[in-house]
């Protein structure tokens, strides 16, 4: 169990050690840079160039050797300073995402669990006849062989603008102010909706898929066998396969999760959803270097906190790594 | 003989596969599209022949004309190209480098096998997306090659974990000791005795990597970060999104893309649920 | 009479068209009988234990009945066979090690299946427990899951689940194969205990090794290529062989107690015949050094002397 333990945390370190050192190099390695970038937007004459520039230098602490940089990104990044977003500029780039955030979180999380859940529903449900198996595999197939993006344009284009009853941009109506008030909360439902079912239908359609395909997998196994020779109900037979036929989508969920984030990415783009995936690519659009950072950094962290929870799920769900780990097996 | 014959059998089971042939018929047609579309059409995908903008389809313009008046056919006929392209050799790199160290791994084991273990999660674990996104913003021109070097070289790593598992199980049986006790060099035993028993496994695999290359290069293409110098589907649909075909109601702009990828990655996934069935004797239906 | 078949024929369906595993079966097995079932592999031996259980695709039942303690086994009906599974006729497995549901705990899994067929799990739990002592397994056993358990002990364990509603019938499927030959001994000995206690009335042992069938089986059934060849009394199929292949079959073994494997059994000129084509008449003709003409029609399975049953026109001749 510890060493168990043991490697999934050091992969988990080395990966984010990796990923922060690569989210490091963005600003550093881009074209240009990014001061001079900034500055050239809001073109002040070159005399103030020179003293904004190392202003700005200073600001950003780019003025210090690269390995110093290095390390101070490290410390400011446990203090959860992130820079100064250029593009949003003075904002700080935690407050910009932080704001994002919520809506990711309102979008993916009930997307992957709904998608994940019904899609094993139903997978277990195509398993179980011929004429379902006919009817749910091939939708399955087809939608998950639908590109994120081209799913959310023909609802949007359909339910958004041929029929019109959803808004197909922004997350609230924009003659609306944030507040705690049902209509607010009805307009962001109201917004949330069509992106939340793209990214839901194309996900079930993968899952469903896959468990159809280990159910059918469980039921050839021998302890289904001999489930069946000692005149067990069809009912228990299909329950047993199904838990089986879980443990791998488990594992598959954390596989996906990455696939899915960019899922979300495109979903956002298409309805100007303003999440992390909309703010990134605003970001890579106008060059805000510290953005991208910290979009980056952020999806990471979402990512492999993800894993990490799909990871111990897993270990109580599953009796043989449990065991296994303990070194208690044959 | 005996392989003869296996060979006759598995020609027999995939004529008879109706998944198969269904999805394999459904890629030839989209291929041979690719490949005489464009002779079809003498307008340049990114020419403005029409002056009136956005037209539905007609005689002239088979699948209309975009915001500017630009040829939707001629731009869906070589979007077709660039999509073939990706999935064939974006899909191919990341099947070869998947393969490379999933041999390797399960076959050398021992601590080879832990460093690339972990190399291959740690690559699992990073949302490719987000990496891609930003190795593309640094490039100011961008070519269908570069897109298709991207996603191979992301693409890997479930590959590299399947292949390794595979080989794992390989690696103990007799022909391959018996190939060790002769003294072949590793390499050659990876290639001359493990690679031709999953055959099948590896034309599996690269199916699924064909499809998925097409739909994360569709991707790219769509958030701005595809080729700046060719036109593809995921270009189209995001020029369609961009220049408000859903607002306008173009719908002949961005629909032909989106349903031209859908019917392509499906079609793969149906045949490789076809060949499962050709290989494995199991899964046949009685 | 415990087991009666009569004229029982399956098939099996391939693309090439039917193989013709079990032709025309007809045999009887008495109260408290553990009968051998012995052979090649490929003789229809695992076909016919399968057949009288749980016959399904892509297994063709073609004709013949199965009766248990009187009662008409609806063998060719897969849903049917369901109430007669486990409380009448039961099977351990060929493949026990993987048998048991590797997610559920072994005595959670016991009461969901008791459950299932809609018994009370309680009122069987005194006697469950009486067995885990008879086969030497520790009750704590039942809290496991079976991965903690080792190749034998799942192999005892499957025996008891198996049992536990005291079938009529206990079908042996290759039980010992997989074990080393001290576990083998043990679980032989385990099965006479099973029928002394009247875990089961009686009982049949598929096997490859005879050796073992030659300590625990009352009586012993030789089929060949999908036919009976002789069925007797352990003895009098050890020490006094009447069929051809039986006796080729019995001489071919260095001595008894030694186990013969397939390979072994190629000491017998020639090989079985393919089953999706066979030879009309006596399937062991093309082998057999005694053929003559009438061996071209197929030899009845007839008693020659009490409970002594072969199928040779050699033997019978005289009879028919």
């Amino acid at each position: 169990m510890k060493r168990y333990f043991g490697r999934k945390l050091l992969i988990y370190l080395l990966t984010f050690f990796l990923a922060v050192t690569i989210d490091w190099m963005i600003p550093r390695f881009m074209p240009g840079d990014p001061v001079s970038n900034m500055l050239t937007r809001t073109s002040v004459n070159s005399n103030a160039y020179e003293v904004m520039y190392d202003y700005y230098s200073h600001v950003f602490g780019l003025d210090v050797p690269v390995w110093q940089q290095y390390l101070n990104f490290w410390a400011s990044l446990f203090r959860g300073d992130l820079g100064i977003s250029t593009y949003l500029f003075p904002t700080p780039v935690t407050e910009v995402l932080l704001r994002a955030v919520p809506y990711d979180i309102a979008l993916l999380v009930p997307a992957i669990l709904v998608g994940w859940y019904a899609g094993n529903k139903f997978g277990a449900f195509a398993a179980r006849s011929k004429w379902l198996d006919n009817t749910i595999s091939p939708l399955g197939y087809i939608l998950t062989a639908t590109p994120y993006m081209w799913l959310g344009i023909l609802l949007a284009w359909f339910l958004g603008i041929v029929v019109g009853i959803f808004p197909i941009a922004g997350a609230y109506s924009f003659s609306l102010a944030p507040s705690f008030s049902w209509k607010f909360i009805g307009s962001v439902l109201h917004h949330w909706f069509l992106p939340f079912v793209s990214l839901l239908l194309v996900e079930f359609g993968g899952w469903a898929i896959g468990m159809r395909n280990l159910i059918i997998y469980e039921l050839e196994a021998d302890y289904s066998k001999y489930l069946q020779s000692l005149g067990a109900t069809n009912k228990l037979i299909r329950n047993y396969a199904f838990n089986n036929a879980v443990l791998p989508q488990i594992t598959g969920l954390a596989l996906k999760l990455g696939v899915i984030v960019a899922g979300a990415l495109v979903t956002e783009v298409v309805f100007s959803y303003p999440g992390i995936g909309y703010l990134l690519l605003q970001a890579i659009q106008n060059q805000d270097y510290f953005l991208i950072q910290g979009c980056f950094l952020f999806i990471i962290i979402g990512v492999l906190l993800a894993n990490f929870i799909i990871d111990i799920l897993y270990i109580i769900v599953d009796p043989r790594t449990r065991r296994g780990m303990m070194g208690e097996a044959s | 003989m005996k392989k003869e014959k296996k060979q006759n059998e598995l020609i027999y089971f995939a004529f008879r596969n109706v998944k198969l042939i269904i999805g394999l018929a459904i890629i030839l047609f989209f291929l041979v599209l690719a490949v005489i579309g464009p002779m079809l059409t003498d307008n340049d995908p990114f020419d403005f022949v029409n002056p009136l903008g956005a037209q539905p389809p007609s005689s002239e313009y088979w699948f209309g004309t975009t915001f500017f008046g630009q040829d939707v056919f001629s731009q869906f006929v070589h979007g077709l190209r660039a999509t073939f392209i990706v999935g064939l050799f974006g899909g191919g790199l990341g099947t070869l480098i998947g393969i490379l160290i999933g041999f390797v791994a399960g076959y050398r084991g021992g601590i080879v096998d832990e460093i690339l273990n972990v190399l291959t999660n740690i690559v699992l674990v990073i949302p490719t997306l987000a990496v891609l996104l930003i190795i593309a913003a640094y490039l100011e021109v961008r070519s269908i090659f570069t897109e298709l070097i991207f996603i191979g070289f992301t693409a890997w790593p479930w590959t590299a974990r399947a292949i390794r598992a595979q080989t794992f199980s390989l690696r103990t049986r007799e022909f391959v000791d018996l190939a060790k006790l002769s003294g072949m060099k590793p390499l050659r035993i990876i290639f001359t005795e493990i690679a031709p028993n999953m055959m099948s496994y590896l034309l599996l695999v690269f199916i699924l990597q064909f499809g998925g290359a097409i739909l994360i290069a569709a991707t790219l293409d769509f958030i701005g970060l595809g080729p700046t110098n060719a036109i593809s589907l995921g270009l189209m649909m995001q020029f369609s999104v961009i220049w408000g075909a859903m607002q306008l109601g173009t719908w002949w702009w961005f629909i032909p893309p989106g349903l031209a990828i859908t019917a392509i990655v499906g079609a793969l996934y149906i045949m490789n649920v076809g060949l499962d069935e050709v290989f494995n004797p199991k899964l046949r239906e009685m | 009479m415990s087991l009666k078949v009569e004229n029982l024929t399956v098939y099996y369906q391939t693309l090439r068209g039917d193989v013709q595993a079990l032709e025309d079966v007809s045999f009887e097995i008495a109260d408290g009988e553990i009968m051998g079932l012995a052979g090649e592999s490929g003789c229809g031996k695992t076909t016919l234990a399968h057949s009288l259980i749980y016959l399904s695709p892509p297994m063709k039942y073609v004709k013949g009945s199965v009766q248990l303690d009187g009662r008409n086994l609806p063998v060719e009906r897969m849903q049917d066979m369901v109430s007669f599974r486990c409380n009448d006729i039961s099977i351990i497995p060929q493949y026990a090690m993987n048998a048991l549901n590797p997610i559920r705990k072994i005595g959670k899994m016991i009461e969901e299946l008791v459950e299932a067929k809609k018994m009370d799990f309680e009122a069987i739990k005194p006697e469950l427990l009486r067995r885990l002592d008879l086969v030497k397994l520790p009750r704590e056993v039942l809290d496991m899951y079976p991965i903690e358990l080792s190749g034998g002990m799942k192999q005892r364990m499957v025996m008891v689940i198996s049992t536990i509603l005291n079938p009529s019938l206990l079908i042996a499927d290759e039980v010992t194969s997989a074990l080393d030959v001290a576990s083998q001994k043990a679980v032989a000995e385990m099965l006479v205990e099973f029928r002394d206690q009247d875990c089961t009335n009686s009982m049949i042992v598929v096997t490859h090794d005879i050796s073992i069938l030659y300590q625990i089986a009352d009586s012993i059934m030789i089929m060949y290529a999908g036919q009976l060849a002789e069925k007797a009394s352990t003895k009098t199929i050890i020490n006094s062989p009447r069929h051809p292949y039986t006796k080729m079959l019995i001489s071919s073994l260095p001595e008894i107690g030694v186990k013969y494997t397939d390979k072994r059994l190629e000491g017998i000129p020639g090989k079985p015949p393919l089953l999706l084509d066979p030879p009309i008449g006596c399937r062991f003709r093309e082998r057999c050094p005694l053929a003559f003409d009438k061996c071209e029609e197929v030899p009845p399975f007839i008693e020659i002397e009490e409970n002594h049953f072969v199928a040779c026109w050699k033997e019978t001749e005289d009879l028919a």
